[in-house]
């Protein structure tokens, strides 16, 4: 009977929950690394049972562990993050200039064919990547050097590189997206980088239809269709067809656009879920109920998905790391909030019911489906 | 042999306890402390100071014989009492928050 691991990243430490593929008992594994900031934690492709989590705190910096038993047991593992060469300046939040400075890693992204290559996304907006399993870590300078850098500006929660996105069906492509920047691609394994935000329009910025300076929340894809590109964007759901080359808005008949988590379904590629939450300024769902939405038709066709979510005085969040599918049969769902829930569909969305209800605030959640 | 206190989160970190005596070569300076910490626990390296720079972390500081010692010159002698392992070399994290 195969198995899902979930891995969630909260406030305060990291949880892994796990399941047989029924997906109705639960297993859970935690604190690991209690106290400190769990921005996201990820498995393999190539060795499930190999984790990176990134792990850090206000007061003592950035720490990477890894994990070689499946989060049974933990290592740190090499935690200087150097930029290459002299790091220069974006812009601050009033368009001054502002000095690029490592404050920690947002992401971890496991190659798809080797457990000791990791590329990881951190704030101040970079892309490093070890080869080693966490040894040493090298900026693939490429991106914050291809010429829109000093044009960056951090989003409310800092200059993350947030997304990064591998497909077996376009080996040397990676996608990235940045808050508040935008999305850029490199076809030649992050070496080479262009920005992708043709068709983006941000009423928050000088100039609505810039090449860069959207605030990209998250972009999802499915692995077996590169091209198709699914991104929800400060404000707006969009969609491209040409592996980000242009977007077009698919937001649809969503009752609100803002939100931070998409993803797409794991069987089926034109099936996208979002968590609409009220607006920039009000982080919680509207009218206090917490509803996903599914599209079918890869967008502007939307249904809210409720059954076992909470549907009075709900006002947490869902974060832009914090939704994830499974690959079982019946593809599995999951979403983690502000309030420490951890939900599960077993149905592709149909039915929800609660993991687990008072974690510390949910930052990330990825799920393994192990054999 | 010098008295070191470190907080609980860096000793979880490490996997040992709050308070440790190590072997510290003068002169006995609070970089030389600070190597000595590092050497011994090489997962603390970067959370205490900058791993390029050597720069105190914002949020951590540094005190000893009550005094606070952090922004003194990394390579100023300690106080007698530190070097003799009569009293600790502390490294606390700031009170920041509630």
């Amino acid at each position: 009977m195969s198995r899902v691991r979930v891995l969630v990243g909260t406030r305060k430490g990291a949880f892994i929950l796990t399941s047989n593929e029924r997906r109705k008992r639960w297993a859970v594994s935690g604190p690991h690394f209690p106290g400190w900031e769990i921005y996201h934690l990820k498995g393999s492709p190539a060795d499930p049972d190999r984790l990176y989590a990134s792990q850090s705190s206000n007061w003592f910096g950035q720490v990477m562990q890894r994990s070689d038993d499946g989060g049974k047991t933990w290592a740190p593992a090499g935690n200087a993050f150097a930029y290459d060469g002299v790091p220069g300046t974006h812009q601050w939040y009033d368009g001054t200039p502002h000095p690029w400075e490592f404050k920690r890693v947002w992401h971890v992204e496991p190659s798809l064919t080797d457990p000791d290559t990791v590329y990881a996304g951190v704030e101040d907006a970079a892309l490093f990547r070890t080869t080693d399993g966490g040894k040493t870590w090298h900026e693939l300078p490429g991106l914050r050097g291809h010429g829109s850098g000093p044009q960056w500006t951090p989003g409310a929660g800092g200059m993350g590189l947030h997304t990064i996105l591998l497909s077996p069906a376009e080996p040397g492509r990676i996608v990235t997206a940045i808050s508040a920047a935008g999305t850029f691609r490199s076809d030649d394994e992050g070496v080479t980088w262009r920005p992708i935000n043709r068709g983006l329009k941000s009423q928050y910025i000088p100039d609505p239809e810039a090449e860069v300076g959207h605030c990209v929340h998250r972009v999802a894809m499915h692995p077996s269709r590169p091209s198709v590109l699914f991104m929800q964007k400060h404000w707006d759901v969009m969609r491209s067809d040409d592996g980000g080359e242009s977007w077009r808005e698919i937001s649809g008949n969503l009752p609100t656009d803002f939100g931070f988590a998409i993803d797409v379904h794991a069987h089926d590629p034109e099936t996208v879920y979002v968590v609409p939450i009220k607006s920039d300024a009000e982080h919680y769902p509207l009218d206090g109920k917490l509803r996903v939405y599914r599209s079918r038709t890869g967008g502007n066709d939307w249904e809210a998905l409720s059954d076992g979510l909470p549907q009075r005085n709900c006002y947490v969040n869902v974060l832009r790391e914090a939704m994830a599918v499974d690959a079982l049969e019946s593809c599995g769902i999951y979403f983690g909030t502000t309030g420490g829930q951890v939900y599960v569909s077993a149905d592709s969305g149909d039915h929800w019911s609660a993991i687990a209800r008072d974690l510390p605030a949910v930052l990330s959640v990825e799920v393994q489906t192990l054999p | 042999m010098i008295r070191v206190m470190i907080p609980a989160p860096l000793a979880t970190l490490a996997r040992t306890a709050t308070e440790a005596m190590l072997d510290v070569p003068p002169p006995v300076t609070q970089r030389t402390v600070l190597d000595a910490i590092e050497a011994r626990w090489p997962a603390l390296r970067g959370t205490m100071r900058d791993q390029a720079s050597g720069k105190r972390r914002a949020l951590v500081r540094f005190y000893a014989c009550g005094e606070d010692l952090s922004h003194e010159p990394p390579d100023a002698p300690l106080p007698e009492a530190v070097a003799s392992g009569r009293e600790p070399y502390i490294v606390l994290g700031a009170i920041a928050g509630g």
